[in-house]
């Protein structure tokens, strides 16, 4: 029994790990390459949510849903770049923090306004509805699958990207050296939006996959802006193989810690106590791991190199 | 880049008017103080309710001043200490223990703890990460408190009294509890100001400009930093024993990551490093959070865009356009 359930676990923590490395990695490569601090990469990711309800109720269609949710969420982001972040890039952290935060409150409250404040849900796809016979007694839904898999997938062409085309080679040198990129004749400001553009992708990406899985719900993005900077933080700031690393393990420390740490703490505790300090430490667990990371590397597990 | 930018300006932010800064806060706490007269001349009564919050929050602000403003730290969780104070006061309260002098040593001795704690591990980083993880230890007090169900949970807790001073109701009153919080306030302004004045707060006020400088000078920065956390985390502990007072409960949402937004943007709207200028922003804050919700439940969707175009277009926050405008007339 708790073998079955043991895989069924890491599997929900792997599926959480890769939301959270989809939207890390648009947070880690923005603030990598233009050294811009993002709050609002998590409203990008609720976002995307939002509009793949929308779309995906007007086509009929989940995957058609999908691409326009992908491109309205996309041409969302370059407004914002154009009308405020484009402004923030030369600021301090400090500015660039209280900006996007201002944006976030906007954003929450717009979506309650257009969308309404009660829970939207998107419905499973038919082709993927199913559920996969893992072994005796074991299901796991089809759609789950196609999420870690998808998400692989776009990790698998964001490392090609970034190692093995020309564009990467320009944000992997913007990343560690952005002047002199810039004194080297590439055109840093069409960079940075290509850059932004990528993360505002990803973000959408990783809310409209979640959508039919999480209820789609203002603040939506919150929690998960949270989990993406411990995860950037654990991975080391700028690096995206860090933000891989990273979202995996909290992804998996998360939800291992969420379902089995009250059979753990029940093997030297009372049953009624158990539950209590287990409720308290797995909603701490990623926290305290994040600061045992820090304590021992204090730049991460796997920081970027170059940066200076 | 952005490290040359902020030492190149950090001169202008920082000192608006250090000369003045005495007259300014006097004149501010004896107008505060006159409140409750001009209640009486026909002032609505619910701006008593409103400055008491206001200032409680002025408290919190005032002590984020000390390591944002002063020291250059952005911590992004600094309500999390409110949530200490607060919580600490309901659990004492609820216990059957109001004594404000039995909660008060408890409120400072926990957060000087979670302060040195949290403090010491996100002290190792600078700048962004920093940012990140005071975020990410703030949503984990947070989290704590949801999961605090013998004290209500997420519902949070209902205070059944506020506490005693020596087993005195000296918050009962309103016209008390505004007068006892505005000393609170001034108090708190007075061993700042005195902190920040001392040769501790010029070493972290010159680690902010160059830390490398102050290290090579001879002095800890490291250690300088961290005790002025701790004091910071300290000083808000004692406006969530008020807060909580004030509204007679206390819930997880106390030390949400938007308190913590809020903090900062209260410090950044009144003027970051002038320790008056915090009070004027909570204050400002609130007065524009009390009219934009009367106007509309949507709010929010208001004040986001308005803190954006404040970011985006001002400099120096409210005292430093004040300062501006005094020095023209001046001159």
């Amino acid at each position: 029994m708790t073998t079955s359930l043991l895989i069924v676990q890491i599997l929900n923590g792997l599926q959480l790990g890769i939301l959270l490395f989809l939207v890390a990695a648009g947070l880690t490569l923005v603030f990598g390459v233009m050294d811009f601090i993002n709050l609002a990469h998590g409203v990008q990711y609720m976002l995307g949510a939002y509009l793949a309800v929308t779309f995906v109720s007007l086509t009929g269609s989940f995957m058609l849903g999908l691409v326009l949710a992908l491109a309205a969420a996309l041409a969302f982001g370059l407004v914002l770049e154009f009308l405020v972040f484009r402004h923030l890039y030369e600021r301090d952290h400090l500015d660039q923090v209280l900006a996007t935060f201002g944006l976030i409150l906007l954003l929450n409250q717009g979506v309650k306004i257009v969308w309404g404040a009660a829970p939207l849900s998107v419905p499973v796809p038919e082709f993927l509805s199913g559920s996969v016979r893992l072994m005796d007694g074991i299901l796991y839904p089809t759609y789950r699958f196609a999420l870690i898999g998808a998400g692989l997938a776009v990790g698998g062409l964001l490392w090609f990207i970034v190692e093995k085309t020309r564009t990467g080679m320009l944000l992997r040198a913007g990343a560690s050296n952005a002047p002199m990129v810039s004194a080297l004749g590439v055109d840093i400001r069409k960079l940075f939006m290509i850059v932004f553009a990528f993360g505002t992708m990803l973000a959408g990406f990783a809310g409209a996959m979640a959508a039919p899985i999480l209820s789609v719900e203002p603040g939506m993005g919150d929690t998960v802006l949270i989990l993406a900077f411990v995860v950037i933080v654990v991975g080391g700031i700028g690096s995206i193989r860090g933000a891989f690393v990273g979202a995996l393990i909290v992804g998996l420390v998360d939800t291992l810690g969420r379902s089995f740490m009250n059979d753990l703490l029940r093997l030297f505790m009372s049953a009624p106590s158990a539950r209590a300090t287990g409720a308290a430490l797995s909603s701490m667990l990623i926290y305290l791991v994040m600061a045992v990371v820090l304590f021992v590397r204090p730049e991460g597990l796997l920081p970027s190199k170059g940066r200076t | 880049m952005s490290a040359a930018d902020a030492i190149a300006e950090a001169p202008n932010v920082a000192t608006p008017l250090p000369k003045r800064r005495p007259l300014f806060a006097a004149i501010l706490f004896v107008l505060i103080a006159l409140l409750p007269l001009a209640v009486t001349f026909g002032l609505p009564a619910h701006w008593m309710t409103l400055v008491t919050r206001a200032m409680i929050f002025a408290i919190a602000a005032l002590s984020l001043d000390l390591i944002l403003g002063v020291g250059g730290l952005v911590s992004f969780g600094h309500a999390a200490f409110i949530g200490i104070g607060a919580y600490a006061t309901g659990i004492l309260i609820t216990e059957g223990r109001p004594e404000a002098l039995l909660i008060l040593p408890v409120i400072l001795i926990a957060c000087a703890i979670f302060g040195a704690i949290t403090g010491a591990v996100s002290l190792r980083t600078r700048g962004v990460a920093f940012i990140m993880i005071t975020l990410a230890f703030g949503q984990m007090a947070f989290f704590l408190a949801q999961a605090l169900s013998a004290y209500g949970g997420d519902d949070g807790l209902t205070l059944p009294e506020r506490s005693t001073v020596l087993g005195y109701d000296l918050f009962a009153n309103r016209t008390r509890f505004f007068y006892v919080v505005l000393a609170a306030l001034a108090g708190c302004y007075g061993l700042v100001s005195m902190i920040v004045a001392s040769r501790f707060g010029r070493v972290l006020r010159a680690s902010r400009e160059n830390a490398t400088r102050v290290t090579v000078t001879g002095f800890d920065v490291g250690r300088v930093r961290l005790i002025a956390y701790v004091i910071s985390g300290m000083i808000a502990g004692l406006s969530g024993f008020f807060l909580a007072n004030q509204t007679e409960f206390v819930s997880p949402a106390f030390m949400s990551w938007q308190r913590s937004g809020e903090l900062i943007f209260m410090v950044v709207l009144g003027g970051t490093g002038s320790l008056h200028g915090a009070i004027v922003g909570a204050i400002a804050f609130l007065f524009a959070e009390d009219v934009l919700a009367s106007w509309t439940e949507h709010w929010k969707a208001i004040f986001g865009p308005l803190i954006v175009l404040f970011v985006l277009f001002t400099r120096g926050g409210i005292v430093g356009i004040l300062g501006k405008l005094a020095g023209r007339r001046d001159g």
